[in-house]
């Protein structure tokens, strides 16, 4: 029997203040993540099981309990406050899945900050456009990053603290901080930030068809909504040794890969390596992992491999596999039930919703292909995109809806309010997706609503990769649009028109693409270039991107004398 | 000749995929795919600049993060498409 059991009981009686009293959320007047991720753990007498299982590339292990999760996460508090870091500062997370990013994720919540986890692979431009717009006071790294954050800390006044977790003997500079957590004084108690349900709690950010990328603002009551997604579609159990395959510098690695797994005293094993099916299969059979949350990117390289590899280890161990990031193909799950003898169940949620809101759920039929339905308490719906009014037909395609009001949707995003006014139309928060329901309930996605490209799970924004485009001496024009990829659902491509005197040729189109994998990031990177004499353009001179994505995915054109004139 | 196409792999490694001020020694074993020093991502760009150097095609299905987990089994996954 499954944590949610019957899901039409649940979706029927469910209310957030259950959830909320089930978590103990706000006796005592704690309703900090820090707290209720480890202290609280240790209160309820789990201090000494597993909290974190790490496993480095080169197969070191270190092992964490929940009574050294709350230590260690008070040494990191500790330390911000001497630094002089006050509750509602940003601090940044830059660094890679090591374990003091898992224990400075709850030190920054528990002395008050609101913590800013930014993916390690992010380039300069990438990295400074973000803490620009938090003002970020603090950011924590390591010495592997240290160079590209001492090249643009000059642009960063506000930027008060680098503080290194892996110093060792290397000479710092003005304004930066060694810090050691395994060297650090043991603290067992301090005095956790005393916050509201509604303070500011994590800062991700995300990107949008125009303009920058947005931080989205969340607050410290999302645990409710993480902690009951985690029992009841991650189906998470006391004895469950989890693996979240997602990096915390994204909001599924801190609401599944910290928050929903801890809020719930669960084991769980982080694998910092890059992706091979060989490894992965070792890490699953070495550490019993039991339920497994992933993307469809990982799963199709995984079905790439084929099923030898999965021949080679013993795999048993798994009882529940979850998938999160962009749809997952039918194909992936018929043979993820062929290859691990289990379906690998699709879940849709985004940065702004911070927790599951579209799931399958355990023992629920499942139609491969689908989203599945809407979590309890969660009122979902398809719109009309010109109305804003349910479509109220089934398999009638139109924009997903959500009504606002569940814990853990963002708040703000941070300093752009009239970007944040424009998600909610007539009463309903605009996810962005497109999707059709079918005559039983089920969900079944279409597509983006806007020119972002979803690359292998992550939002890339084209505004951002054409900024930066132009910023090469050679480029005139540019317009990025995602293209079909059989394994990352989209990569970047995109189209450059040459400044006279600039030739096009392998050469450079390779130089073009370097040159943004490391101003921005390595998903940014377009995978292909094609270089044009001119773009297509509107009457009022906006790059019709829409006309070139149509063409990548072998779409109808149609009538271009609207996209003209927008 | 091995050695010549082993060291100017490496170099390019440490000049695309390093930072600038990173003190990261890279050897022709050192784990490249699996260390996380080239990402999935990444490894398109190594792979075209394998492809434009050598002058030769490599297919999708070789093109694996263990192929491409260090210099080595670069050259040996090279080998197959070209005489080194």
């Amino acid at each position: 029997m499954s944590n949610i059991g019957s899901y039409e009981a649940r979706f029927r009686d469910f209310d957030w203040k259950m959830a909320a009293e089930e978590l103990g959320y706000g006796k005592d007047g704690n309703f900090n993540i820090g707290y209720f991720c480890s202290d609280r753990i240790c209160e309820l007498g789990s201090g000494e099981k597993p909290a974190l299982i790490w496993e480095g590339f080169t197969g070191e292990v270190k092992r964490y309990t929940f009574n050294d999760l709350r230590n260690c996460s008070n040494s990191f508090a500790t330390m911000l406050r001497d630094a002089g870091l006050e509750p509602g500062d940003r601090i940044c997370l830059f660094m890679d899945r090591i374990p003091e990013l898992y224990m400075a994720f709850l030190g920054v919540l528990k002395m008050g900050g609101i913590v800013q986890p930014l993916f390690s692979a992010f380039g300069e431009d990438a990295l400074a456009m973000r803490l620009e717009d938090a003002k970020t006071k603090a950011i924590l790294t390591t010495r592997k990053h240290l160079g590209e954050v001492r090249r643009i800390r000059a642009s960063l006044p506000e930027l008060a603290w680098v503080i290194v977790v892996d110093a060792g003997g290397r000479a710092l500079e003005k304004g930066e901080i060694a810090f050691s957590m395994e060297s650090a004084p043991i603290q067992k108690k301090i005095d956790i930030a005393r916050v509201g349900p509604e303070s500011p709690s994590v800062l991700h950010y995300t990107s949008g068809t125009t303009g920058k990328p947005k931080g989205a603002l969340h607050v410290h009551s999302s645990i409710i909504a993480q902690a009951v997604t985690a029992q009841w579609v991650l189906d998470l159990r006391p004895d469950d040794i989890y693996w979240c395959t997602a990096d915390p510098g994204w909001v599924t690695g801190t609401s599944y890969g910290i928050i929903g797994a801890w809020a719930n005293g669960i084991t769980q094993v982080v694998l910092d390596a890059g992706f091979s099916a060989h490894k992965w299969y070792a890490f699953i059979e070495k550490h019993k992992v039991t339920v497994w949350y992933s993307a469809p990117t990982a799963i199709r390289l995984l079905m790439k491999e084929g099923l030898e590899p999965v021949g080679k280890h013993t795999l048993s161990s798994l009882r529940h596999l979850v998938s999160v990031g962009e749809p997952l193909n039918a194909e992936a799950v018929i043979w993820s039930e062929k290859a691990y003898g289990l379906p690998f169940h699709d879940s849709f949620w985004q940065t702004e919703t911070g927790s599951i809101v579209i799931s399958n759920y355990p023992g629920m039929k499942i139609k491969p292909g689908s989203m599945g339905k809407p979590f309890p308490g969660i009122t979902a719906t398809v719109l009309n995109p010109k109305t804003y009014e349910p479509v109220g037909t089934a398999g009638t395609i139109g924009l997903i809806g959500l009504k606002p009001g569940w814990p853990s949707m963002f708040r703000s995003y941070w300093s752009s309010q009239e970007a944040y006014d424009k998600k909610f139309q007539n009463g309903w928060y605009i996810c962005g997706d497109r999707a059709s329901i079918d005559n039983e309930g089920y969900y079944w996605f279409v597509g983006r609503d806007d020119d972002v490209i979803n690359t292998a799970g992550h939002l890339v924004g084209p505004f951002e990769i054409e900024s930066a485009l132009l910023e090469h001496p050679s480029v005139a024009e540019s317009a990025a649009v995602g293209k079909p990829d059989p394994i990352n659902m989209e990569v970047v491509k995109a189209f450059i028109a040459l400044k006279p005197g600039y030739e096009k040729s392998d050469d450079l189109g390779m130089e073009i693409m370097n040159y943004i994998r490391k101003r921005l990031s390595p998903l940014a990177m377009p995978q292909e270039i094609e270089f044009v004499d001119t773009l297509p353009k509107t009457r009022s001179g906006k790059i019709m991107r829409r006309l070139l994505r149509a063409k990548e995915w072998g779409e109808e054109i149609g009538d271009i004398s609207t996209l003209e004139n927008d | 000749m091995a050695e010549d196409i082993k060291k100017m792999i490496i170099e390019y490694v440490k000049k695309e995929y390093l930072d600038e001020d990173s003190d990261q020694v890279v050897t022709e074993d050192t784990k490249l795919i699996s260390s996380g020093i080239v990402d999935s991502f990444s490894m398109v760009s190594l792979k075209m600049f394998l492809e434009k150097k050598f002058q030769i095609k490599i297919p999708d299905e070789k093109a694996t993060p263990e192929a491409f987990d260090s210099v080595t089994s670069i050259i040996h996954l090279l080998s197959e498409f070209t005489p080194l």
